[in-house]
């Protein structure tokens, strides 16, 4: 699975113009490690809206995209916010950040 | 009227930056003028503080939510009409139903379709335009709380069949009054004499739809809906003569000659709706019982008593409205006799 999908990110592209891509993904890659923050923070104090309320813009943002598998993981973890089932969290936070470190790196690159 | 693809005025609600640099923007490119707010508490604030034609909501945000904010709108009486368009995650469907079934004009998934964005906002701004414009006409021929009744309740533009009690008036002898007075008296006596006339029927939930020299022919039950019509039109009539005798008695003592009136009342189905052209529209009544409440009021004269009805709206007035059964008329052009009521002032 591609980081990004490129026909959703051809489409974005599309929709918004060439200089108005690069301050989306800008104003992404300047949120989003404030949304990631707010869901380790939600999770270190059980606070559960906190967490699911951040994974769900996590969430939001990543398939705006196209950045499929983040946002397939800040859905899962939403879904355990929702269910108020956080110590089932597991390596998530984990691979949340990891699958973020790939799309930061991925959409810089097509900034043009 | 060309309406579509005219540029709105956008309030965009959300609490996520992408998303609402986003939204912005695509509206921007259709035309739009658009403005933004963080939250719900910021957005409910813009609203109040200028007008929109159209709303973008997000559901899921802190302090106050697409939720609260909905049912604010829908709690303002100012503020009910404005189309709004949820905009939510395709997973959240669930909660966009509620806000639809709360009132809410539409919805939109995110990641956003431009092609779906531009169709539904225009939709809805059309809905605004049109809603905007039946505000405006209903103000100028009925109270706002019958226009606001009427926004509220829904109505179709066509015509249709309802049930309802028209009402003519007419001054007795206007000729003979007219005659005695200078045109610039004539012309302020008619002036306060409907003014009169407007306050007993539009405080009784009647529409003036026809004002035609000295008389007026006046709507109860429609546009508006309301179950009492006959008992309110009843009581406008009554009002009326109510009204008239401290009117006369002000020109009694101006020297002045007094104004005796005629009132005929009937109640039936009738076609109602609106005709006119884009400026100038009104709302009108066509019907038999439109022409038996005429004939009723010229009646007045033959049997010399100011109000008048039907037997239709005698069943429905309450048993302490006091009448006195004058028996059956057939009326010219009629071949059914209409028993009639005189109602006691």
């Amino acid at each position: 699975m591609p980081v990004i999908d490129k026909t959703t990110f051809d489409e974005l592209k599309q929709m918004s113009g060439d200089d108005f891509i690069n301050e989306l993904i800008d104003t992404f890659l300047e949120d989003a490690p404030k949304m990631i923050a707010e869901i380790k923070s939600g999770y270190a104090s059980n606070n559960v809206e906190v967490f699911r309320r951040a994974a769900h813009s996590m969430k939001s943002n990543a398939a705006t995209f196209g950045a499929s598998q983040l946002a397939a993981l800040a859905k899962e973890l939403e879904m355990l916010g929702k269910e108020n089932k956080l110590q089932e969290t597991g390596d998530r936070l984990k691979s949340l950040e990891e699958a973020y470190d790939s799309v930061r790196s991925e959409l810089t690159r097509l900034k043009s | 009227m060309k309406l579509r693809h005219e540029p709105g005025q956008m309030l965009v609600v959300d609490d996520n930056r992408v998303n609402r640099l986003l939204l912005t923007r695509a509206l921007e490119q259709n035309g739009h003028q658009v403005a933004n707010a963080e939250n719900g508490k910021i957005g409910l604030e813009m609203l109040r503080a200028k007008s929109y034609d159209v709303v973008l909501l997000d559901i899921d945000m802190p302090e106050i939510n697409g939720f609260e904010v909905l049912e604010a709108l829908l709690e303002d009486e100012e503020l009910r009409y404005l189309p709004v368009i949820m905009t939510s995650a395709s997973d959240e469907l669930d909660r966009v139903v509620k806000c639809i079934e709360m009132g809410a004009e539409d919805y939109l998934v995110k990641p956003l379709n431009p092609v779906l964005l531009r169709a539904r906002v225009n939709a809805s701004l059309e809905k605004k335009r049109l809603r905007d414009e039946q505000r405006r006409l209903f103000r100028t021929f009925a109270t706002p709380e019958v226009a606001e009744q009427l926004l509220r309740d829904g109505f179709s533009l066509g015509g249709k069949y309802v049930t309802a009690s028209i009402m003519f008036t007419d001054i007795r002898s206007f000729t003979t009054l007219s005659e005695k007075q200078e045109p610039s008296e004539i012309i302020e006596m008619l002036n306060d004499y409907f003014a009169i006339m407007f306050d007993a029927i539009t405080a009784n939930n009647g529409t003036v739809n026809q004002m035609q020299g000295d008389g007026l022919m006046a709507i109860f039950g429609a546009p508006a809906q309301d179950d009492q019509h006959c008992e309110k039109a009843v009581n406008a009539a009554l009002e009326m003569i109510e009204l008239l005798k401290v009117f006369n008695e002000q020109r009694v003592t101006q020297g002045k000659t007094e104004v005796r009136i005629g009132i005929g009342i009937a109640t039936g189905k009738v076609i109602a709706g609106y005709t006119g052209t884009q400026h100038r529209a009104t709302y009108t009544c066509v019907g038999d019982t439109v022409n038996l409440a005429a004939r009723i009021e010229s009646h007045t004269k033959v049997v010399g008593k100011p109000i008048l009805i039907d037997q239709y709206t005698h069943k429905g007035i309450s048993a302490g409205i006091q009448v006195e059964d004058l028996g059956e008329v057939i009326f010219k052009g009629k071949q059914q006799a209409i028993r009639i009521f005189s109602v006691n002032s």
